[in-house]
């Protein structure tokens, strides 16, 4: 089509062949330039979010390296004069850090193996089978999603109590052993997978738990790693319950020991407080970098399907 | 290699039945193609077959062993999926050697078996990459490998070819003849399309909504076809149909009522001169369609739309033709579809005058 469009033009004044491609490359170069500065415009957003979301962490890292009259000067200085690790002893030594460090490791790893041996079983068989009463008991593991921790931690408690659980480590992970959000992520993304693929193992001598371990499993991985993350992030952080159901040091976490920084030291040692925060947020930091490409892999799968 | 026996057949989903008393027998070493419509329950069948779907009931037969009660894994039965079903998260390598683990196949043996396979398909490149990088064909190969690695008794097919695109189609329909004819295994082939029927199977079940209207040779099938639907469905295009009613001058002498009177496109004569006996129609062409050696005429007559196909003959121009279908071409079938045979007829004038 172009060149019988281009045998014309030059049938026609050759003036008027080159006045045309004057004008095509004028459009061309209009079209280039919006582009460009399209670019310019993504990026600058992007940078100012990535701003918005990252000033308040590298704001932490700063203060955590000042001394406590650096950080009250106005106006503020980013980057401290003389860095002070000293703070990061200091915090450590507020409390039993060592004993919260391996009671937040052992709940939250305790917490996430024993969803990850009730969630895939739980999920596969609401997605797979179909079993007398089985959407009356999803329906129940859905309402629980609904129910927030505020409104059962007493009857929780007085349960710990009575199986003298109160201040172990199994009292703080018992009560998530399971997971209603996992179950219900992990049905979804089981229900996706087709039939055929089953089928398929099942000519193949494959036993049931063969077909869900070597077969269906791999295909969730990304959502499982996900789910995975967001449940380890969610109980290393966890204050509340920790707070609730401890009443001495021997099952207290990372996040007591450093709401505790506060009370040792006096009132503003903001110093301080960063460094036990950022003790708190490494481990979960160095998590993520491991698992990113699974999580970035759990939401492009979801897109392409 | 195995015979496998369908005594009694039935199945329904629900409520809704989808083969009722199917009785089949597929010889060993057969190349047998199950062909019909969409949704007449030739994957259902198939699928009762392999063990996937439990037949209603009925039993199934496969080497004088009742596979009723026998797991898909167990019956020896190997399928290859429309969409490939290939185990996404593993290479190539690991999806064919997925079913000799569960066996329980020394590792040794497995390596041998797996590069004997992937050298006789192609797939030696390939071995360790995933499915998804793949192309379709490739992916095609990958599914035949992991049936063929179990050198199982049956080799099961469901429409295996329609997701590639024409050329690799014809393709793949050659290099299947030739697997079968390497291996030498029963051959289980379903397709929705006749022409690939035709030209894969030395068996072919002709189904119509869980029924089989017949069971036979391809060339049984063309030349002596036992019902309206297998006439009908076998061929392009299609035989003409004419209601009996509709026929003049023609004198037929059958002991059933006729209901309807069939011919074949490419058996017409267009043009044809006198000494040739046959049914006369006079018709309208209402399309020309070359294909270089062949022409097909859609010709508009008295009592309907008709296609005629003509080899190797100049394209006719003449708007309206006379079409002649000799009387030993012409098919009859009773009210209810049903073939007749022994059926002569003459044209009336004839029959008149030898009468009188
Ligand atoms: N799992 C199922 N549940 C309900 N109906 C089904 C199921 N599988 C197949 N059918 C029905 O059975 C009929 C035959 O299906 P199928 O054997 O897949 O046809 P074909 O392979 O010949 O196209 C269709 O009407 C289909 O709707
Ligand atoms: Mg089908």
């Amino acid at each position: 089509m172009e060149s019988v469009d281009n045998t014309i033009g030059n049938i026609g004044t050759a003036a008027a062949g080159s006045q045309r491609s004057y004008v095509r490359t004028r459009k061309a170069m209009i079209r280039q330039t919006m582009t460009a500065i399209l670019r310019v415009i993504n990026t600058v957003c992007l940078l100012a979010l990535v701003l918005v979301f990252a000033l308040p962490f590298i704001w932490m890292v700063s203060t955590s390296l000042k001394t406590l009259p650096e950080t009250m000067i106005f106006p503020p200085r980013w980057i401290p004069t003389d860095p002070v690790w000293q703070n990061y002893a200091d915090a450590w030594n507020t409390g039993p850090f060592l004993r919260y460090f391996t009671n937040s490791i052992i709940i939250a790893g305790g917490i996430l193996i024993l969803q990850m041996l009730t969630i895939i079983p739980a999920s596969y068989a609401f997605a797979r089978y179909r079993f007398a009463g089985s959407s009356f008991l999803f329906g129940i593991v859905m309402v629980t999603l609904m129910i927030p921790a505020q409104l059962i931690f007493l009857p929780v408690y007085l349960e710990l109590s009575a199986f003298k659980l109160l201040n172990t480590h199994l009292g703080l992970i018992l009560p998530f052993a399971s997971s209603a959000f996992g179950i219900f992520m992990l049905r979804q993304a089981f229900m996706q997978i087709s039939d055929e693929l089953i089928e398929a193992a099942r000519l193949d001598q494959a036993a049931e738990w063969k077909i869900i371990l070597r077969i269906m499993v791999p295909l969730v991985k990304p959502v499982l790693v996900t789910f995975a993350l967001f449940s380890f992030i969610a109980h290393w952080n966890d204050y509340f319950w920790p707070l609730v159901m401890t009443t001495n040091e021997t099952a207290r976490t990372l996040p007591l020991g450093i709401a505790k920084i506060r009370e040792v030291e006096g009132v503003a040692t903001w110093n301080v407080l960063m460094a036990g925060n950022l003790i708190l947020v490494t481990p979960i930091l160095i998590v993520f970098f491991l698992s990113q490409r699974q999580i970035i892999k759990a939401f492009v799968y979801n897109g392409v399907k | 290699m195995a015979k496998i026996e369908l005594k009694h057949i039935s199945k329904k989903f629900k409520d809704e039945t989808v083969i009722e008393d199917l009785n089949l027998t597929i010889k060993d070493g057969s190349f047998t193609v199950l062909v019909g419509p969409s949704g007449c329950g030739k994957s259902t069948t198939l699928r009762m077959v392999a063990g996937l779907e439990k037949q209603t009931g009925g039993e199934i037969w496969i080497d004088d062993e009742c596979v009723n009660d026998t797991p898909p894994g167990l019956r020896d039965v190997a399928m290859v999926f429309q969409n490939y079903a290939l185990y996404p998260t593993m290479s190539v390598r690991g999806n064919i050697e997925f079913g000799l683990k569960n066996r329980g196949i020394a590792k040794r043996e497995r390596e041998k078996l797996i590069a004997d396979i992937s050298e006789i398909v192609g797939l030696t490149p390939h071995l360790n990459k995933k499915p998804q990088n793949l192309s379709g064909g490739q992916r095609q190969r990958v599914a035949l490998a992991r049936a063929m690695v179990k050198q199982p008794k049956v080799f099961i097919l469901d429409e295996p070819l329609s997701n590639l695109d024409a050329k690799l189609r014809n393709q793949m329909r050659t290099e299947l003849i030739q697997l079968h004819k390497r291996l030498g295994t029963t051959f289980v082939y379903v397709t929705h399309d006749q022409v690939e029927a035709m030209s894969m199977g030395d068996e072919i079940v002709v189904m119509n909504k869980g029924v089989i209207q017949q069971a036979d040779t391809p060339m049984k099938l063309y030349h002596d076809p036992a019902n309206r639907f297998t006439a009908e469905f076998i061929g392009t295009p299609a035989m003409n149909m004419m209601n009996g009613q509709d026929l003049q001058g023609i004198e037929i002498r059958s002991a059933a009522a006729v209901g309807h009177v069939g011919f074949r496109p490419e058996q017409a004569l267009i043009g044809a001169g006198a000494e040739i006996e046959g049914y006369e129609i006079e018709g309208e062409i209402l399309t020309r369609e070359s294909l270089g050696a062949e022409n097909i005429y859609q010709i508009q007559s008295r009592t309907g739309v008709f296609f005629v196909k003509t080899f190797l003959a100049p394209l006719e121009t003449a708007a309206r033709v006379k079409v002649t279908i000799p009387y030993g071409q012409l098919y009859y079938f009773g009210l209810n579809g049903e073939r007749l045979r022994g059926v002569e007829a003459s044209s009336k004038r004839l029959a008149a005058a030898g009468g009188r």
